[in-house]
């Protein structure tokens, strides 16, 4: 009896390491396969292979370049730079537009307000049922394309032009004395944070209410704005300038980067509204009408007792939700905004032949932002979790 | 008590007054608008706000969609701002004169009887499977996951045995391709996204790691790079001879990514299964294939296929991408149809956009109330 028992347990674990070393052996096999057919189909189309080309010049121009490019001097190296900050440029700037804006429609959604309530649901559901490909075309192809051409410009009034080429700005230009100004805001906001820490400090060492909300206010925006006087302004605009072909100067502000920006936060405030609905909602209404009964007002309950248990569940779908965004932003490929992958998978890609290389390099970007987030969001999970007694 | 009778009694009532309806203010529709829309005076100055809004864009809106559309005729003529007709509202005769290559692409005419056979074969499969109380779902799941591919890779791919001449696979497009890629998409996802989700729960720590890897590299990307992946790197890892088609590698691709999502919604479903049942079916000495088979997997996939569905919308939405690696689905033939000169009008583009989202909007929403009237249902027969 012993015996079949202790045979029965041997098979188990034979069955067990067997299977893994299977398992081991065909994806082994499959790597090792494939790895034989790349180099020898590369071979036969005298590709190289290795990263070599990253220091090769990159001869081919890029239509927004964040740090100094050019296509005669630049290497495939700095062209991968550009991309990469275009991609980051693109998907900060959405993440804080569809915060604003899903917030504000989640919160909508909740509404006691018929209409207004209504509305914030026809905009999420019309939004989130519509592929973000085809709106982004749209934006791009049916609105921005069709503005009116550079003679028929649209002129701004604070000087300035829209028209089929793009937004033309204004473009600050900083003096010397500017410096000063950022590091007023530096400390500004430095001196928020320590008050913001004292004042939580003390209300919890003493229980009395503390409010510093317009000291903060004032360290954060009226310390830079007293830097601007007393520096006398060391600001200049620089307008743009009409020319016969062409808008010379000022901040050119792309049509592809502005469709892109439009199409990525509208898509992606309707999935923000539903993960602040849903979050709001897991807040038990035990928790506010516990609050009322201890006498908080209806601001101090919500400032208090529901935000706080509401952005427990929100925070982390809400971080999805940003990697969402930053991975549709390589839909830029589609109309030809220079991010990462139009840039790197793309043009470099088609230069060099190099396909295994530039991939992986581009997916190894996309997952390290992926991972770091992931990593932070464990963090902050654990940081918040509910202290269990 | 003695006070009280030296008071003189000043009203005593003799009779029950009359009941009186409640105000008219707090009743009815009066009353449901001042509770909804008129509660305060902030409310009122939102209320008149987005009512400003909705009279600001609907009548245009409609005006363009409908009023002022052109519904038929042979070129762009008729579709550009004319004396009679000033402001042109949307082009759908260019819609009406594309609309057979929109749903079929260039698949040779004579045989798109056999893409319509397609059709009706898909949706006699999704009907059994989604209809909950349908007979036989057994045999519903063994026609939608083993006939009907095969069914439809005949029909469809031509198999010149049975007369079926080959179609090969560059003449499709249209909506044909859309819903080949996000059918695909599912039906290749599911067993592969069971299989790497019951890997991830795995005691085997090489099947562990190799499903967590698998999962996360491919959630961690976007799908354009799967998609050019496939597209680009998987023909440099075949033998030369071996090249496959280019749909072939885009359905590679989207299977992958679909798989790795599916899989994350079956663990969800796994981890809703009682440690109970488990243990139960352990104890009545049921192998771990049976356990899962016959206990554990038709509870999680219940409590999942709402989850089921919102991928199979999120896919739907996705097979939109394809268009990056140069095959024509859908929104792709929208694209070329609207570069067509003889439809060049100011509105064509904006027209062709419409139906698009007419189209992808009636078939992602229409899957978003099934799956919420599934959820309603299985927690209606959960609570007990």
């Amino acid at each position: 009896m012993n015996g079949a028992i202790k045979s029965a347990r041997y098979s188990a674990q034979a069955w067990r390491i067997g299977l893994q070393v299977l398992l081991a052996v065909i994806v082994g096999g499959l790597i090792y396969g494939a790895f034989i057919n790349a180099a020898d189909n590369l071979e036969r189309a005298h590709i190289a292979s290795g990263f070599g080309f990253w220091n090769n010049s990159a001869g081919f121009d890029i239509s927004q370049t964040l740090i100094p490019y050019s296509a005669n001097t630049s290497t495939f190296g700095q062209a991968f730079w550009v991309g990469l900050l275009n991609t980051l440029l693109v998907a900060a700037l959405g993440v804080v537009l569809a915060t604003i804006l899903g917030f504000a429609i989640g919160i909508a959604r909740l509404s006691r307000n018929w209409l207004v309530a209504r509305l914030a649901g026809f905009y999420v559901e019309l939004i989130r049922n519509i592929p973000l490909l085809l709106q982004l075309l749209f934006w791009y192809n049916a609105v921005l394309k069709a503005l009116p051409e550079l003679r028929g410009s649209i002129v701004l009034p604070t000087g300035g032009f829209l028209n089929n080429r793009g937004l033309f700005l204004p473009r600050p230009v900083f003096a010397p004395g500017f410096a000063a100004v950022g590091a007023a805001l530096l400390v500004g906001i430095a001196a928020a944070i320590v008050l913001h820490i004292w004042a939580r400090r003390r209300r919890e060492r003493t229980g009395a209410p503390t409010p510093v909300g317009w000291w903060i206010a004032v360290l954060i925006v009226g310390l830079p704005l007293a830097a601007l006087t007393l520096a006398g302004f060391p600001v200049a605009f620089e307008l743009p300038q009409m020319s016969r072909f062409n808008v010379i100067g000022g901040l050119e502000i792309l049509p592809e980067f502005a469709a892109l920006l439009l199409a990525l936060s509208i898509y992606t405030a309707a999935f923000i509204a539903e993960v602040v609905r849903a979050g709001i909602l897991a807040v038990p209404s035990g928790q506010t009408e516990a609050a009322q009964a201890l006498g908080l007002r209806s601001g101090t309950t919500l400032r208090l007792i529901v935000v706080p248990q509401a952005m427990r569940a929100i925070v982390p779908p809400l971080t999805n939700q940003y990697l969402n965004l930053t991975k549709n932003s390589s839909l830029a490929v589609a109309i030809g905004y220079p991010d990462l992958v139009q840039v790197f998978a793309g043009s470099v890609l088609n230069i060099t032949g190099q396909a295994v290389e530039v991939i992986a390099i581009t997916m190894a970007v996309y997952l390290t932002i992926s991972l770091v987030t992931s990593l932070l969001m464990n963090l902050y999970g654990r940081m918040t979790a509910i202290a269990e007694r | 008590m003695a006070a009280m009778a030296d008071t003189p009694v000043l009203y005593v009532r003799t009779a029950p007054a009359e009941q009186l309806p409640p105000p008219i203010a707090s009743t009815g529709f009066i009353g449901w608008l001042r509770a909804n829309m008129f509660s305060s005076a902030g409310n009122t100055i939102l209320t008149l706000a987005f009512a400003a809004l909705i009279f600001w864009a609907v009548p245009p809106l409609v005006r363009f969609l409908f009023i002022d559309a052109v519904w038929s005729g042979p070129n762009r003529e008729v579709c550009l701002a004319s004396p009679a007709h000033p402001e042109p509202g949307a082009c759908w005769a260019f819609v009406r004169v594309w609309l057979s290559y929109f749903i079929y692409g260039f698949y040779p005419i004579a045989e798109r009887w056999r893409v319509d056979v397609f059709f009706a074969a898909l949706a006699l499969g999704i009907g059994w499977l989604g209809w909950l109380s349908a007979p036989r779902r057994d045999l519903g799941a063994l026609y939608f996951f083993v006939i009907l591919p095969v069914l439809s890779f005949i029909l469809l791919y031509g198999f010149p045995a049975l007369g079926l001449a080959a179609v090969p696979t560059n003449l499709w497009g249209g909506v044909l391709v859309t819903i080949v890629v996000a059918t695909v998409g599912i039906v290749a996802s599911l067993p592969i996204g069971i299989l790497l989700a019951l890997g991830r729960r795995s005691e085997l720590p090489a099947v562990r790691w190799f499903a967590i890897g698998f999962i996360e590299f491919v959630r961690g990307v976007p799908l354009i790079t799967v998609l050019f992946m496939a597209s680009v790197m998987l023909p440099l890892f075949v033998p030369q001879q071996l090249e496959p088609d280019k749909l072939l590698r885009a359905l590679i691709g989207v299977a992958m990514f679909a798989s790795a999502y599916m899989a994350e919604v079956v663990r969800g479903g796994l981890a809703a299964v009682p440690r109970g049942q488990y243990e139960a079916a352990r104890a009545l000495a049921l192998t771990y294939w049976r356990m899962m088979g016959l206990v554990v997997l038709p509870q999680a996939l219940r409590v999942t296929l709402p989850n089921i569905v919102n991928i199979f919308i999120a896919l739907f939405k996705d097979t939109t991408l394809v268009f990056v690696v140069g095959i024509f689905d859908f929104l792709r033939a929208i694209e070329a149809a609207r570069g067509d000169p003889r439809w060049a009008t100011p509105v064509t583009a904006t027209t062709g956009y419409a139906f698009a989202a007419l189209f992808y909007f009636i078939f992602c929403y229409g899957m978003a109330r099934y799956a919420r009237s599934v959820e309603v249902r299985l927690s209606r027969s959960d609570r007990r």
